[in-house]
C-alpha cells in the first residue's frame, strides 16, 4: 500500500503537467490562430476580426462552438474507422510529444535520457494522421494531396534530424534538461555556434508542420485543402489543433536547442542589486510587463466602445498581474524563481520563433512541389551533413588542440557556408533542365500524377 | 516497480492482439494500422525493459520510416478487386497446424531444459546511461557490423530506388 | 522483475503469428508485413536477454536487425511495386510465370 501510494505521489506532477498542457493547448492553439489573423491583417494594411468581442478576443471561442455545432459529413464509400481514426492520431501524436518538452526547468512531463530524439520520433508519427486522412477520404484530390504532404514531411524529418544532431555534439546529450545546461555551462547558445543548424533546422520545421511557403499539399487555391479536403467541422478542427500543437512543439525543440530553452539572454551577467541577492537582469520581465500594461492603459482611452475600453483596461490589469508575480517570485526560493522566471523567457522565446513563422507566411510565395522536394534533398541534406561533419572536426580542434571555442567552429562555418554557396551555384546551372531527376520521380511518380 | 510489470502485461496483449487482426483483415490499410500499433506496443516493451535508445530508435525508424513505406505502397497498388478476392490461400488449415506444431516444439524444448538454464540474476541497476552504452558498444565493438549495416542500406536505397523507378520513356 | 521466461512466451507467440501470416495470406504485401512481425518477435527476445545479462550487445543487434527490415522492406516493396506496373496483380498465387 505504501509503494503504491509512493507511486501515485511519483506521478501526481507528471499528471498535473499533463492535465494543465491538455487543458490549456486548445485554448492556446486558437488564440495562436487569432494572432496569425491579426499578424496578416496588420501586414496586410487591415485590421483583422474586430466584431466578435473587442479586437476581436472571441473569435476563436465562436469559431470553436461553429467546429463543434457544425453537421458531420462523411464521403461515400469512406472508410469510416479510418476516417475517424486519422484526426485522432494527428492529433494524440502531438499532444504525447509535449511529455518531453520543458517549459521553464519546473515544468516538464518527464524528462526523457532520450527526450529530444522521443519528440522528433513520435512527431514523425504524425504522418499516419495524414495519409490515412488523406486515403479514407476516398477522393483523388485527397489521396494526392495526402501522399504530397507525406513526402515532405519525410524528406524535411531528415533535414531537420541532422540538423539537430549537430547541436547534439555541442551539447553532449539527448535530455533536453541537459542541453539547456550544457549551454549555460558553455555560456553561449547554441545558435551562436552553429548558425547552419540553426537555418537549416528553421527551414525544416516550417516545412514538417506545413506552414508557408511549403503549403502546397493544404493551400487553398492549389488541391482545395489536400487531405483535409473531405474533413469538416470538429474532426477538421482536431486536424487544425494538431497542426498548431506541432508548430509549439517545434518552436519548443528550436527554443531549447538554439536559444538556450529558459535561460535569461546573458546569463554570465550576475550582477546585483546592492544589498539584495536579486540579479539586475532579472527585474527585466517585470519591467517589460509593466511597460505592456502601460501600454494598455494609454490605449484604453482612445477605444471608440466602452467595452472595448474595458478589456483593454482589463488586459493592462492582467499584465500587472503578470509582472507582480514575476517581481514576487525574485524573493523567493531559488526554485520557484527559476521556475517562474524560466517558463517566461521560454514562452517569449517560442512567441518570436512563431511570430517568424507568421512572417515568413505572409511574405514568402509558395515553392511548388517539385522545387520543394529538390530543396530538401539537394540542398539542405547535403548542407546539413557537411554542418555535422563540419562541427565534429570543431569538437576535436576544441578538446585535443584547446583551440576558443567560437574560434574553432569559424572554420565549420566558413567551410558550411563555401558548400552551400557551391550548391547554389550548381543549381541554378540545372534548374533549367527537364524536371526528370531522380528525387522527383523515384517514389513520387504517382503523386505527381499528371505533371510534367 | 508494479507500474512497470502491469504495463509489460499491457503491451504484450496490445502486440498479440493487434498482430493476431493484422494478418486477418480483409483491407490492407487496416492490417497496416494494426502493424503500427503491434511495432508501438514492441516499443513499449522495450522501454519497459529499459532499453530506451531501441525505444525511440523503434518508433522512429519501424513505426515512423518503415510502415510509411508499406503504407505508401498500398496506396499505390490500391485495388478494389483486392477486398473481395479470397484473404487466406487452400492451404491455410496446413500453416495453422505447421505454426502450432513449431510453437509447441519450442515450448517443450524450453520446459526441458528449463533446469539448464543458468540465469544470473538480473542486475537491479544498469551501469552507464542507455544511449551511452549502445554508442559505446556500437562503435567500438560492433564497428565492422556498423560499417557494413550502411553500406547495406546504400545498396537498398540504390535498389529501392531502381525497381521504383518507371521504365525509362 | 518479470521472469524472463514471459518475454520469451511473448517472442514466440508473435512468431507464430508472423509465420501463420506468411503461410496463409496471399496478399504479398500482408506476407512482407509478417515477415516484419517474425523480426520484431526476435527484436523482443534479444532486447529481454539483453536486459537480463546487463550488457547491451543484445540491444545494439536489434538495432542491426532493424536496419536490416528497413532495407528489406525498401527493396522488396520496390520489386512488389515493378511486378504490380507489369502484372496488376500482388496475389502470390497469381505469381506463377516461371512454373514449370
Amino acid at each position: 500500500m505504501h509503494a503504491f501510494l509512493q507511486s501515485v505521489s511519483a506521478i501526481a506532477m507528471p499528471v498535473l503537467c499533463a492535465v494543465v498542457i491538455v487543458l490549456v493547448l486548445p485554448l492556446l492553439a486558437g488564440y495562436i490562430v487569432l494572432v496569425e489573423r491579426k499578424v496578416m491583417a496588420h501586414m496586410q494594411a487591415r485590421l483583422g476580426p474586430m466584431r466578435v468581442g473587442p479586437h476581436g478576443l472571441l473569435q476563436p471561442i465562436a469559431d470553436a462552438l461553429k467546429l463543434v455545432l457544425k453537421e458531420d459529413v462523411i464521403p461515400m464509400n469512406a472508410d469510416r474507422m479510418i476516417f475517424w481514426f486519422a484526426p485522432v492520431i494527428s492529433v494524440t501524436v502531438a499532444l504525447v510529444a509535449y511529455s518531453a518538452l520543458p517549459i521553464g526547468p519546473a515544468f516538464q512531463i518527464a524528462d526523457l535520457n532520450v527526450g529530444l530524439l522521443f519528440i522528433v520520433a513520435v512527431s514523425s508519427l504524425g504522418i499516419y494522421g495524414i495519409v490515412l486522412g488523406g486515403w479514407s477520404s476516398n477522393s483523388h484530390y485527397s489521396l494526392l494531396g495526402a501522399m504530397r504532404s507525406a513526402a515532405q514531411l519525410v524528406s524535411y524529418e531528415v533535414a531537420g534530424g541532422l540538423a539537430l544532431v549537430s547541436v547534439l555534439l555541442l551539447a553532449g546529450s539527448l535530455s533536453m534538461k541537459e542541453i539547456v545546461q550544457a549551454q549555460l555551462d558553455q555560456g553561449v547558445w547554441f545558435v551562436f555556434y552553429v548558425p547552419f543548424g540553426f537555418f537549416i533546422y528553421l527551414v525544416a520545421s516550417i516545412a514538417e508542420t506545413n506552414r508557408a511557403p511549403f503549403d502546397l499539399p493544404e493551400a487553398d487555391s492549389e488541391i482545395v485543402a489536400g487531405y483535409m479536403t473531405e474533413y469538416s467541422g470538429f474532426r477538421w478542427a482536431l486536424y487544425f489543433l494538431a497542426e498548431y500543437a506541432n508548430v509549439i512543439i517545434v518552436a519548443g525543440v528550436a527554443t531549447t536547442l538554439f536559444f538556450g530553452g529558459w535561460l535569461r539572454p546573458l546569463t554570465r551577467y550576475r550582477d546585483h542589486f546592492p544589498g539584495t541577492s536579486v540579479e539586475l537582469l532579472d527585474v527585466v520581465p517585470t519591467l517589460a510587463m509593466i511597460a505592456l500594461a502601460v501600454y494598455c492603459f494609454r490605449l484604453a482611452p482612445e477605444q471608440p466602445v466602452r467595452v472595448q475600453k474595458r478589456v483593454m483596461a482589463a488586459a493592462g490589469v492582467k499584465c500587472l498581474l503578470f509582472a507582480a508575480i514575476l517581481l514576487a517570485s525574485l524573493f523567493g526560493s531559488d526554485a520557484v524563481r527559476q521556475g517562474v522566471h524560466g517558463a517566461f523567457w521560454f514562452l517569449v522565446k517560442v512567441g518570436a520563433y512563431i511570430y517568424c513563422f507568421m512572417w515568413f507566411r505572409f511574405s514568402f510565395p509558395r515553392y511548388r512541389f517539385d522545387q520543394l522536394m529538390r530543396l530538401s534533398w539537394q540542398f539542405l541534406i547535403p548542407l546539413a551533413l557537411v554542418n555535422v561533419i563540419g562541427v565534429g572536426v570543431a569538437i576535436v580542434l576544441r578538446e585535443k588542440w584547446d583551440w576558443n571555442p567560437f574560434l574553432s567552429l569559424v572554420p565549420t562555418t566558413l567551410a558550411t557556408l563555401g558548400f552551400a554557396a557551391w550548391l547554389t551555384a550548381e543549381e541554378s546551372d540545372f534548374s533549367d533542365e527537364a524536371e526528370g531527376s531522380a528525387a522527383g520521380d523515384a517514389g513520387e511518380a504517382a503523386v505527381n500524377g499528371g505533371g510534367e | 516497480m508494479v507500474l512497470a510489470n502491469i504495463l509489460f502485461y499491457f503491451f504484450a496483449l496490445l502486440a498479440v492482439g493487434s498482430s493476431a487482426l493484422m494478418i486477418t483483415r480483409k483491407n490492407i490499410v487496416h492490417a497496416a494500422v494494426f502493424l503500427v500499433t503491434t511495432l508501438l506496443a514492441t516499443a513499449g516493451i522495450f522501454l519497459q525493459l529499459e532499453a530506451e535508445f531501441l525505444f525511440v530508435v523503434q518508433i522512429l525508424v519501424y513505426a515512423g520510416g518503415i510502415m510509411v513505406l508499406f503504407v505508401f505502397v498500398i496506396m499505390l497498388v490500391n485495388l478494389d478487386i483486392e477486398m473481395r478476392a479470397v484473404r487466406f490461400n487452400g492451404q491455410w488449415k496446413v500453416a495453422g497446424a505447421l505454426a502450432f506444431v513449431l510453437a509447441m516444439q519450442v515450448l517443450t524444448a524450453l520446459w526441458a531444459g528449463r533446469k539448464t538454464f543458468h540465469l544470473p540474476a538480473p542486475p537491479t541497476a544498469l551501469a552507464a546511461k542507455n544511449t551511452e552504452a549502445v554508442a559505446d558498444a556500437l562503435f567500438s565493438h560492433f564497428m565492422l557490423a556498423f560499417e557494413v549495416a550502411s553500406i547495406l542500406l546504400l545498396v537498398a536505397m540504390i535498389g529501392a530506388v531502381v525497381m521504383g523507378k518507371r521504365s525509362a520513356e | 522483475m518479470i521472469p524472463v521466461s514471459h518475454y520469451l512466451f511473448l517472442s514466440l507467440v508473435l512468431f507464430a503469428v508472423g509465420v501463420v501470416g506468411v503461410l496463409t495470406r496471399r496478399n504479398v504485401i500482408i506476407m512482407l508485413m509478417s515477415i516484419e512481425l517474425i523480426l520484431n518477435a526476435v527484436n523482443i527476445n534479444l532486447v529481454a536477454f539483453s536486459r537480463l545479462y546487463g550488457s547491451v550487445d543484445g540491444q545494439v543487434f536489434a538495432i542491426f536487425v532493424i536496419a536490416d527490415a528497413a532495407a528489406e522492406a525498401a527493396v522488396g516493396l520496390g520489386i512488389i511495386l515493378a511486378f504490380f506496373r507489369n502484372r496488376k496483380t500482388i496475389h502470390a498465387d497469381e505469381m506463377h510465370l516461371l512454373k514449370w
